[in-house]
């Protein structure tokens, strides 16, 4: 009889121990996220987490559909993957009535764009296409990607720039009357195939200048292409993308590119760009999530940039970025920065990306999303910071979603099949599979992330009432009914506009700032507020885009927590001037007009 | 997977010698792989970092000086050890620590226990990942897009393996594979209606440039005759062929899962049988 030493008897059962260990692992984590779980209730919500949303688009009376592109028939069997983009919100307070309201953008040709007036009565009107502003996805002209604001004319009315795959437009705000299409005048390009851009004042003249970043190149018309030679040429390395354009405001309504001559020269495929002083200089840095690679961080210094996306270690590890927030996650007057990438189980997990500052000279981030639980999120697109349940600490709302069709097919095997192929035939949209009516990281769960402030985030959307599966593309928050709770807008790509209305427990208080500048630009876009309360301090910027395809309101809010003490709130105006509001009250907005 | 080792020849030419004795060395494999690692990591950051690898490398050699140290009485040498961890490092992907330690332990420790007549029948780095990618899909994925889609790359690693593999006497396995794999792919083409360049776009990617020339050829797990090896090299493509034509992602991966072991043990049997029959001659013989 074979006689089997103890020695083997021991190993045998440590190696079937590790075997075991990775169904052990996952059943411990179902049973905490059955912990942390689901309750629809919203009373339970309000008192576990603070906060409770409620999507009330229809009672808003907002019923708008997103139409997905339809590009050249060449492109007919990877349509749904090319056509995956277009789906926006911005938020604009276009007439000065102090309500804030919501701008989206469609994308099928001869589709419409739309406006929605808030009534201040809960419901929303469309005036778009009495503004001029609805009509402009015309055969010809390309359609919306996504519409940035910024008062470039400094005359305190919100004007607009439309990101596009074609003709970028912008228009006047005629004072809250009606749009003029400056474009033509301005001095923009023909044709840029965009999905990003943003309001900033580089070099701080007081007039706004608008950074536009290229996706596909702009030689490329996607109705009309003359081979299919189109796509990207790796999915991880490529720099055969749209170019990008910094379009400095000369102040006669006219516009220059000076892209190259202020450093910036790049062929990445951009998705997202914000930008904020990250450095404390006085000037706006800006940083640009590309997807299919690295992102870059473009360091301004005094008017003229330099790429130190490597140097600061966010532009290392090429990912598939897709959003760019900032947020002062810590509460240490810093801010921290959001990416969204790929993550599906088995097959690709390239987890978003945190990139938080770190101590010492020089500035250098560290991605710590997996430390704090804000890694995974599906297939991510637009994510915002904003203090959600009103705690004092700044949470996450992510949208994600690629395409949702069939329930039973996925075209994950495709994708991966060509993806990691060489370059000569991944960059022919030809050589890919038929999509066929088949998913790609479709009806996924929204994540909404909960900051405990103890450097841990939570998700909660499921509990909290966040539970459509649409394929989200961008959010804006927004303190949509100007009572104290940041709103979610939320775009879906060839789905309904989501209106998450939210009910934030009582007792947590917060604070709004409404800024507006003299000096510096009207919008006041890249100004910087430090609110000092309870021994901590928390930085906001004011900004001219940001995540993906999206822009916040441009009115700052705070959630300050019980029995908050405020101490003060310190304005870095873009001028350069500082203004300092001493013990401001809690549960108010405050419109702060900058000194002269 | 191990390194694929050859034997060394002495030779007149002393500069020749020393060359053939760097390729024929069983350092040789290590530093390719290493090369590979570095190159990849320096130009396409394919790591994020290097503590995820160097972990796997630290568990896989620990556990095989360890298992080594009690099953065999001697201190093993760390080659074979130090390939399976930089090639789990490279083809797991994980945002976790944990199944980077896992899968080389696993890797190593199958050496040991998955054992037949004295040899261990799964390529350990194949089981080991397999193993993960089975049990621990919501946690791990393989290796796929992150490479440079780049030729230059490619032909780099596809000139300097092809070199030591043929120095090794394994090119033959090597080239099987990838003339069936081709042959092969234009047939699902046909089946399917894809275009051929997606059917073939996989070979040109990075996990297979890590397959063909360190797992495939691993010495201690395939079977000894050449005509053999040529056989089993086209059952993986052909396993894997039809895995692919069930949408399986890591077909080749899973395909060498199942193939390599069935290989071994139908070379066992046979040398059983050739040995019963031997030895039913020689009783014969010797019978008077």
């Amino acid at each position: 009889m074979m006689r089997i030493s103890p020695a083997r008897i021991i190993v045998s059962i440590v190696f079937v121990g590790m075997l075991a260990t990775p169904a052990i692992l996952r059943r411990l984590s179902v049973q905490r996220d059955q912990f942390t779980g689901v309750h629809p209730d919203c009373q339970a919500a309000l008192a576990r987490y603070g906060l409770c949303f409620k999507e009330v688009s229809k009672q808003a009376g907002i019923d708008f559909v997103h139409e997905a592109p339809v590009l050249d028939a060449k492109l007919n069997s990877i349509m749904p993957e090319v056509a995956s983009m277009g789906a926006s919100v911005s938020i604009v307070d276009y007439n000065r009535d102090g309500w804030p309201d919501i701008y989206v953008t469609n994308s099928r040709t001869g589709s419409m764009n739309h406006l929605y007036r808030n009534n201040h009565d809960g419901t929303f009107t469309d005036v778009a296409p009495e503004l001029g502003i609805a009509d402009v996805n015309k055969a010809g002209t390309g359609v919306s990607m996504g519409a940035v604001w910024g008062d470039y004319d400094n005359d305190g009315y919100e004007d607009l720039y439309l990101v596009k795959w074609g003709k970028p437009q912008l228009f006047h705000n005629d004072q809250g009357h009606g749009f003029t299409d400056v474009t033509g005048t301005a001095g923009l390009p023909p044709w840029i195939n965009a999905n990003t851009a943003v309001w900033l004042d580089y070099d701080g003249d007081g007039k706004l200048d608008l950074f536009v970043g290229g996706y596909y190149p702009e030689d490329v018309n996607l109705w009309h292409l003359e081979n299919t030679r189109m796509m990207p040429d790796s999915f991880e390395y490529a720099k055969n993308g749209g170019r990008k354009y910094l379009f400095h405001n000369l102040g006669n309504g006219r516009f220059e590119e000076v892209s190259a001559k202020a450093g910036i020269d790049s062929r990445r495929w951009a998705l997202a760009s914000a930008a904020a002083d990250l450095r404390g200089t006085g000037y706006p840095d800006l940083f640009v999530a590309n997807d299919y690679g690295v992102a870059e961080l473009y360091l301004n210094d005094h008017g003229h940039f330099h790429e130190a996306g490597e140097e600061t270690g966010v532009g290392f590890a090429p990912k598939s970025g897709m959003n760019a927030a900032f947020g002062d996650i810590f509460n240490q007057g810093k801010y921290s920065i959001y990416v969204s990438n790929i993550s599906e189980e088995g097959v690709l997990i390239q987890g978003n990306n945190l990139w938080v500052p770190q101590e010492g000279s020089g500035l250098h981030y560290r991605n710590m999303a997996r430390d704090l639980g804000v890694e995974l999120g599906g297939w991510s697109f637009g994510a915002q910071f904003g203090d959600l349940n009103n705690d004092g600490n700044l949470d996450i709302f992510l949208e994600n979603g690629y395409i949702s069709a069939s329930k039973t097919r996925s075209y994950w095997y495709d994708f991966s099949k060509v993806a990691g192929g060489n370059s000569s035939i991944i960059s022919d949209a030809s050589h890919w599979p038929a999509f066929d009516g088949r998913s790609l990281s479709g009806y996924q769960q929204k994540k909404v992330w909960i900051n405990d402030g103890a450097g841990r985030f939570e998700d909660v959307a499921q509990a909290t009432g966040v539970t459509d599966r649409y394929d989200g593309r961008a959010v804006a928050l927004v303190d949509l009914w100007n009572t104290g709770a940041l709103d979610a807008v939320v775009a879906n790509q060839a789905g309904p506009l989501l209106i998450y209305k939210n009910a934030v427990a009582s007792g947590n208080e917060w604070i709004e700032f409404g800024l507006e500048g003299t000096k510096s630009n009207r919008s006041a876009i890249g100004a910087q507020v430090t609110l000092y309360w309870n021994g901590q301090q928390q930085v906001q910027s004011v900004m001219g885009g940001g995540g993906f395809a999206s822009q916040n309101d441009r009115r700052l809010h705070f959630g300050l927590g019980k029995n908050p003490r405020i101490e003060k709130a310190v304005i870095r105006w873009p001028s350069g001037t500082v203004q300092t509001l001493r013990t401001p009250s809690a549960d108010r907005l405050y419109v702060v007009k900058e000194p002269q | 997977m191990n390194p694929p080792t050859g034997t060394l020849q002495p030779t007149a030419q002393p500069r020749l010698a020393r060359w053939k004795a760097v390729l024929d060395s069983r350092f040789m494999p290590p530093v390719l792989i290493t090369l590979i690692l570095l190159v990849g990591n320096a130009s396409f950051g394919i790591l994020e970092g290097y503590q995820k690898t160097l972990l796997a490398i630290a568990t896989s050699i620990a556990a095989e000086l360890l298992l080594g140290r009690v099953f065999l009485r001697k201190w093993p040498h760390p080659a074979s050890a130090y390939i399976s961890g930089i090639s789990v490092g490279i083809l797991l992907r994980s945002p976790a620590y944990w199944p980077y330690a896992l899968c080389a332990a696993l890797s190593i420790t199958s050496k040991y226990v998955l054992r037949m007549r004295g040899r261990h029948i799964w390529n350990p780095s194949n089981f080991g990942i397999c193993a993960l990618l089975f049990l621990a899909s919501a946690s791990v994925a393989g290796l796929s897009i992150q490479w440079g889609n780049n030729f230059a790359a490619v032909v780099v690693i596809w000139v300097l393996g092809s070199l030591i593999l043929w120095r090794a006497r394994r090119f033959h396995i090597t080239a099987v594979y990838v003339i069936s794999f081709l042959l092969l792919g234009l047939l699902r083409a046909h089946i399917t209606g894809d275009p051929w360049q997606s059917e073939i776009s996989p070979i040109t990617g990075p996990m297979y440039q890590l397959f063909i020339f360190f797992m495939i050829t691993d010495p201690k797990t395939t079977v000894r005759s050449r005509s053999g090896q040529c056989v089993v090299a086209f059952v993986v493509a052909f396993v894997e062929f039809l895995m692919r034509l069930d949408q399986s992602i890591y077909a080749p991966l899973y395909a060498l899962f199942w193939v390599g072991p069935a290989a071994m043990l139908i070379e066992m049997w046979m040398d059983s049988r050739r040995a019963h029959s031997v030895g039913t001659l020689s009783v014969q013989a010797a019978r008077p």
